[in-house]
Parts: structure tokens; sequence; C-alpha cells
């Protein structure tokens, strides 16, 4: 245990940040109700962007002074661990949606179980799952449905590579060997690159197609609610080992002293994890 | 009132502190703080105390702005028949009353007396994460004036409920909904930073020497409500995004025609809310357990059985979701299985009151107003926990479920058991945060006062409520116009009696009796070891803490 712990001086990003992203959601929502504002939310994208890199690049300065002391570090290391859980529970509710829907709803509205009353609703509903048919005639299904054992599949082998290439690097990290943590970074970035690329075919695919769109019942609902959301976080990983690495290109992190590259590690991994349920529960299942 | 017998004190905890004896910084400038001064100095703050400070004035102000809400309805429903305001208006005056007490006006209360007291509980020096903390507070008025500005767009503002149940709040709902669901996003970012913030110090900035056992339990009933925050304000976060895409990407999550179900959204918003409810509360028993030993000068009954109860609180309020959609229509398995966890958690509930009274017992109490509302508390928040049981009975609460009575039982659990907890921390600790102590005439003028007034507000709810009348209406059959006259001379009885509360915060601030570093002589938590009013930075080398048996 240390003698005194380092409490920063004043700062001017969280208020800064506050600020930018009240102005992005403000204009977000400017854009979805009103169908103007996209400029001023990119603008505030970017400002919260540059806040976050401008405060993380605080935090690395201070790191690099030597302020921070063990303690310290297990406070990030806290801070980092019930993000992360956060996030696992973010992402709970919405495999929580998706069960209950296959469980429960669908059959339901097709006269199954307690609450077979739904049927009365459209009695020529049959359910079935993936949900080629929604109820309601208003609303048209998918054509076809995504194979798993194309673009998934090899999506699945980057992400589960990526995490391997990211071990490897980490363990060339903690050896002293820099070169190797930074030729193992790149392919870990360019691995998750390659799986964002996949994704945006699939989606092309998936929308122009299979006829699975937004509006194409609660199959395409929760396809896309599962998939964009983790995909958006894979965008957020990938950023963030990107800046290891140049971090690493930089000379920065010790063998014994590198807790910025393994929270952005820690943070690949649930990515990952997360995926593979997709994988079982979206596509195979 | 002083007791006739010289007091019996606890064991006290002890501190040994490197250097100032105080546990202070006497080099109070080691080369922070000096930044600005004047407003900036409030936005780009670092220090607990001072970030406690603006979550605890943001929650005030939050708490008028609800309580004003409140007495147009209560105006409105002064007399039968519709007089003052249109239905839709209506609508929008509850809906805003109720996000913004819980959101604005409960939550940043609590969080900001943890930002205040847990540095200085546990001997900290300040919380884990400072920026971070300042990040937090700044994201409420944000969202906030985002979430007041909703009355005043075309269509008017959310008007659903605060549990915004779909299809009213898709389906149905006016266009500012978008505005509505990203200002909660906003605030729920807010508190889960927050929470992160609160766990990594209590986990981390202990003093050296004191264990887990050996922590206050406003500091047990925080780390246990912090992690109930983390777990479900991401939920919450979910289910707004799913309304989201409702609403503006015609996805079907909660549209029965598309193969969604609109009772889910009652699933996932109640797998939150009741845990929220928790959030609510749990920081209140932490603050009772603290007041009542103080007052009463007896160590508190039960240490060890609070932490369990606490906890096992925490862990039921995960399994009783669906208490609140008896009505709705569920599997008869799932009216028995919510049914019974939910009277389950009246088990440690009741632990807990047994353990404030069996402190009472004996001791050489005294009446100081914090004592006052920490014992209106414990009788008040039980009538809350009883009706809540009946409520609990799915059969019944067919018949009780949507009526004023559910209204009495929440806002029992919730004015007289949230809202006086806060005050009674207030009245505590106020000698800490100013160094004066708060005027006790006020004290217990405004006491009294809030007492008559929440009682003659929410008891005849429940009447009301058992005789049938349903909540969110802004007309009713003339036989409940006594019931509803009466609480609203109530309500606006407990709306005045509040600015006592604030002319007594702005007179202890300027001025009254000094206090000294241990202002309740029964006292025995570590922030009464550290000069009233609290230094800026305190603890700044960890004193070392010898504990004593609980
Ligand atoms: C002994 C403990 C408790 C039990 C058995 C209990 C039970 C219930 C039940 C069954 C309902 C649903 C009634 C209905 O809608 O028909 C309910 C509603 C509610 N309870 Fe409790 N409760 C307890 C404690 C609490 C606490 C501690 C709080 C908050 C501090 C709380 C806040 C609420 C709120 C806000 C609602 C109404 C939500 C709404 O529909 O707007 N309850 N309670
Ligand atoms: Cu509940």
């Amino acid at each position: 245990m240390s003698g005194s712990y380092y409490v920063p001086p004043q700062s001017k990003w969280p208020a800064l940040g506050s600020l930018a992203l009240g102005v992005m959601m403000v204009s977000l929502g400017m854009q979805l109700v009103h169908g103007t504002g996209g400029l001023v939310m990119t603008l505030g994208m970017a400002a919260v962007l540059a806040v976050m890199w401008l405060w993380f690049r605080d935090v690395v300065r201070e790191s690099r002074q030597g302020l921070y002391d063990a303690q310290m570090d297990r406070s990030f290391r806290w801070g980092m661990g019930w993000f992360i859980f956060s996030e696992v529970m973010f992402f709970a509710a919405f495999f929580g949606a998706l069960f209950y829907v296959r469980v429960f709803a669908v059959p339901w509205l097709d006269g199954e179980g307690a609450k077979g009353v739904a049927a009365l609703l459209w009695p020529d509903f049959t359910a079935s799952w993936p949900l080629m048919n929604p109820p309601s005639d208003a609303i048209s299904g998918p054509r076809e449905v995504v194979s798993p054992w194309q673009l998934p599949l090899v999506n699945t082998i980057f992400l589960v590579t990526s995490s391997v290439t990211l071990t490897i690097a980490h363990e060339a990290l903690k050896e002293g060997y820099r070169k190797t943590t930074r030729n193992w970074l790149i392919g870990t970035v360019l691995l998750g690159g390659c799986f964002l690329v996949v994704q945006g075919i699939e989606y092309y695919e998936a929308y122009h197609h299979y006829g699975i769109t937004l509006q194409a019942g609660i199959y395409g609902s929760t396809f896309f609610l599962l998939t964009g959301f983790h995909g958006a976080h894979v965008t957020i990983g990938a950023i963030t080992l990107a800046v290891m690495l140049m971090r690493v290109m930089q000379g920065h992190f010790s063998r014994e002293d590198h807790f910025g590259f393994e929270a952005a590690a820690w943070y690949w991994h649930f990515v990952d994890v997360v995926w593979i349920g997709l994988f079982i529960f979206v596509y195979v299942f | 009132m002083a007791p006739k017998l010289p007091p019996q004190l606890p064991p006290q905890n002890r501190v040994e502190q490197a250097g100032d004896a105080s546990g202070t910084a006497g080099h109070a400038d080691a080369g922070y703080h000096h930044g600005p001064k004047g407003l900036l100095r409030w936005l780009l703050t670092t220090n607990h105390k001072e970030i406690g400070t603006l979550y605890l004035i943001f929650s005030l102000s939050m708490f008028f702005i609800g309580g004003i809400f409140a007495l147009v309805v209560r105006a409105e429903l002064f007399q039968p028949g519709l007089q003052l305001v249109q239905p839709e208006f209506f609508n929008q005056m509850t809906t805003m009353h109720g996000l913004i007490m819980v959101f604005g006006a409960v939550m940043p209360g609590f969080v900001g007396l943890a930002n205040w007291m847990i540095p200085l509980q546990i001997g900290a020096p300040d919380m884990a994460l400072p920026r971070l903390n300042n990040f937090s507070f700044w994201l409420l008025p944000v969202a906030f004036t985002l979430l007041l500005s909703t009355l005043l767009m075309p269509g008017g503002g959310p008007n659903f409920g605060w549990t915004f149940y779909a299809p009213l709040s898709t389906t149905y709902s006016p266009p500012s909904t978008t505005f509505f669901i990203l200002s909660l996003h906003m605030a729920g970012i807010s508190s889960i930073l927050g929470a992160i913030n609160i766990i990594a110090t209590i986990l981390n900035l202990r003093a050296p020497g004191m264990r887990m056992m050996d922590m206050p339990l406003f500091v047990w009933t925080w780390l246990i409500t912090a992690f109930l925050l983390i777990a479900v304000m991401p939920v919450l976060a979910g289910v707004i995004t799913m309304m989201l895409l409702d609403i503006n990407f015609g996805t079907s999550f909660f549209n029965a025609a598309g193969g969604g179900d609109p009772v889910m959204f009652q699933h996932i918003f109640w797998f939150f809310g009741h845990p929220e409810v928790y959030i609510m509360i749990l920081p209140a028993f932490g603050i009772v357990s603290a007041i009542i030993p103080t007052f009463a000068r007896k160590r508190l009954f039960g240490y060890a059985s609070m932490v369990y109860a606490t906890s096992s609180i925490a862990i039921l309020s995960f399994l009783v979701w669906a208490h609140h959609m008896f009505a709705v229509g569920l599997p008869l398995v799932a009216e028995l299985f919510f049914m019974y966890t939910t009277m389950l958690i009246a088990v440690p509930t009741g632990v807990k009151v047994f353990n404030w009274i069996a402190t009472l017992f004996q001791g050489s109490i005294s009446f100081e107003t914090p004592m006052l509302f920490a014992l209106a508390f414990v009788v008040l928040f039980s009538i809350g926990g009883f009706s809540g049981l009946m409520l609990a009975i799915a059969p019944a609460d067919f018949q009780y479920h949507d009526t004023y009575f559910v209204v009495a039982h929440f806002h029992y659990v919730l004015v007289p058991g949230a809202v006086f907890a806060i005050m009674a921390a207030v009245y505590y600790w106020l000698p800490k945060w100013t160094g004066h102590y708060p005027n006790e005439r006020l004290g217990r003028w405004h006491f009294w006062t809030s007492v008559v007034g929440v009682n003659l507000t929410f008891f005849p709810m429940h009447f009301s409520g058992l005789a049938g009348m349903p909540r969110r209406i802004p007309d009713y059959a003339l036989q409940f116009a006594d019931f509803n006259m009466a609480s609203s001379i109530g309500a606006l009885l407990f709306g005045t009696s509040q600015l006592l509360f604030v002319l007594m915060i702005i007179k202890c601030v300027r001025g009254g009796e000094k206090a000294p570093a241990k202002a309740w002589d029964g006292a025995v938590d570590l922030e009464w070891t550290v000069p009233s009013p609290a230094p800026l930075h305190t603890f700044e080398t960890p004193p070392r803490f010898q504990h004593q048996e609980h």
C-alpha cells in the first residue's frame, strides 16, 4: 500500500465531454424527428471523440510521468472490469428479448400454451423461427435467411483468431519483444477490420437479396439489433487496439506495466465472447 | 431533551494519522487546487466534496421542479371534474413528476451523499476516478434540461407514465419521445459511470486496516446499490434503445403485428425497474443505520445481519420483477413464482426493521432532527412495506393493481422512505459540511409539518384505492371526493413545508452554532475525526484504521 493517492487537478474534459455528448444527442434527435441536424450531429460526434482523445492523452501523460502507483492501477482495473460488466448486461437485455420472442411471444401468437388466446388476433398465423411470415400482412418478412456456414462462419474464424493473435501480442509484450507485439497487434486490428468488411457485405446481401430489413418483423429486428450493436462494439474495440498499436510503436508500456493495453484486450475478448453467443443463437439455432 | 443518565457510548473506531493529527492537510496546496475560482471552479472540479455539493443542489432543484408538477396534479384532483388543466397536460405532469423525482431527485441525492461521505467514511483522499466523477455529474444538467424541454415541443412531453409502457410510448406517443429516450440515455450513462466510481472507491481506497466488515453500513449499502446500478441501468438503456428503433426505424420489438410483444416491454422494463426501487432505498437503509445508533448511543444491533440482509435483498430483487405485471395475463406458474419470491423479500426487510428497533431498545435516546427523520422513516417505511406485501398477493393485486392503493404504497416507501432518509442525512451531516449545526427549531418545524403533510397526502390514498379509484386519471367519481381533497391539502402542506428545509440549509451554510469535529457525541465513524467543516482535502495520507468488534 502506497503513501498517497494521485488526485488529478481540475480538468476541462469532463464538462466539455458532457456538452459535446449533449449536442450530439440533441442533434441526433433533431435528425430523427425533424429530418435536419445531420451536420451538427457529425460535429457533435467528432467533438465527443476529440474530448475522449484529449482526456485519455492526459491520463497517458500522467501515467508516463510516474504519477500513478499500484493502488491507482487497481482503481483502473476495477473501473474497466465493472464497465465491461455493464456492457454484458446491455447485451443481456438484447439476448433476453431474443429468447423471450422465440420461446414465448411467437408461439403464443400461434395459440400455444397458457396465453394462447393471442391466436385470436391473427387466426391464420403459424409460428416458426426464423419468422418468415409475421402475423400481420402489413409487415412482410424476410424471403430467405443468412446461412451460418458462409459469411458468419468466416467472421467467427476471424474473431476467434484475432483473440489468439491478441494474446500472442500480449505475451510478447510481457516478455519484452516489442516488435513481435507490434506485428501481432497489427494482425489483430486487421482481422477486426476484415470482420467489419465481411459484416458490411452480409448486411448488403441481407437488405438487397434476402429481404432481411429492420422492417421485416421481429426476425429482422432482433437480427440487426444484436449484430448491429455487436458490430459497433467491434468498431470501438478495433479503434482502441489501433490506439494501443500507436502507443506500442511510440515506445509506451513496460513489461510489467501496460494496463491500457490489457484493458483494450479485455474489451476485445468480451466482444469476441458476445459474438460466439450471436453465432449460436442468431445464426445457427 | 437531554438524557438524564450519562450517555453510554459505544466503543469508538480510531484512526492514527501520520503528521497532522486531524487527518487533514495543512499543506493544502501541494500543487493542485489553484485552478480557476467562481463558476469555472464548479465546472472543472475533481474534488469529491464539491461534486457532492453539486449533486445535492441539483437534486434539491429537481425535487422542487418535480414537486411543482405534483402540485399541479393534486390541484386538478382537489375536486372531481376538470377544472385547471387539459387531460393531455395532466398526463404529462404525472409522467414528468415521476421521471424527475426518480431519476433527478432521489438517485442524484443519494449519489451526492455518496460522493461527500464515502471517502470520508473509509479514509480515502477522494473518489477513485475523480475526473470521471465530474463527468457523471455534468451529464445530469444536460440530460434534464433536454427532458424538461420536451414539455415545450410540438405535441407535448412524455405522457405515458414514468413506466412508459409500449405501445403507448411507441405507436401512440408524441414526437418528443425520441428526445425523452436520448435524455434518459444520458442520465443512464451518468448513473453507470457514477456507480463504477463508487465501487472502485469502496473496494480499493479503504484506509489500511479497514476490512469490508468494518465499513459503515452507508458504505456497504452503497456498494450493493452500485452493483445493482451497473447491473440494471444497461438493461434500461437496452429497452429504450428498442423503443427508439420501434419509433424511428419500423422494427417490431413491441408490436405483435410483426411478431413482437408489448408485454416483453414490461418484462424488460421491470427487470430494470424493481432493482431500481431498491437502488432508491438501500442507501436510505445505510443512512438510518448510521443515525439510529448515534442518537440511541448504542452500537448498531446486528451489523453482520444488516450486511447479509442487504445482500439478499439485492439478489432477490432480480427475481421479483413480474409482481408489477400480475394483471397483464401471465401464465399461472409465473404468477405463483413471482408472488412467493416477492413475499420472500419481506424477510430480510423485516430483519432490518427488527435491528433498528433492537438498537433503540434500552438506548439513551435523544431526539435531534436527524433522529426524528430516521425514526419516522422506520415507522412510515414499514407501512409501505406492509402495503407492498398486500400487493404481492397476486389474486388480491388483480383488485389493487393500477389503483391509488399502489400510489399509496410506493409513496410511503419513497417519500417518508427514501426522501426522509435523504433529509435525515442532510441534517446529520450538515455540521460536517458547513461547520454549523442546523437550527433545531426550524428542523423540528420542518419535520412535523412534513410528517403531517405526508400522511395527510398519502394515507387517504389507501382508501380511495381500495374503493377502486384508478391511478393516472384527471377526473374521478364523486364518492372519492373527500379522500382526494384531504390528499390535495396534505400535498400543499408538504410542498410548502419544504421551503423550511431550504431556509434551514441556507441559514446553516451562513452561520449557526459552531460544530466540533465530532458533532454528535454518539457518532463513531471516521468522518467525525476530521474537522468541521471538513477541509477541501482530507486523508491525503491514508490514516491507519483500528477496528472495534461489532
Ligand atoms: C416489502 C417490500 C415490498 C414489496 C413486497 C413490494 C411490492 C410491490 C408490488 C407487488 C407492486 C406492484 C403493485 C401493482 O402495480 O399492482 C409494487 C409497486 C411499486 N413499488 Fe413496491 N414493494 C416493496 C418495497 C418497495 C420499495 C422499497 C420501493 C421503493 C423505494 C417500492 C417502490 C414501488 C414502486 C415505485 C411501485 C409502483 C410502480 C408503478 O407501477 O409505477 N416498493 N410494490
Ligand atoms: Cu417491484
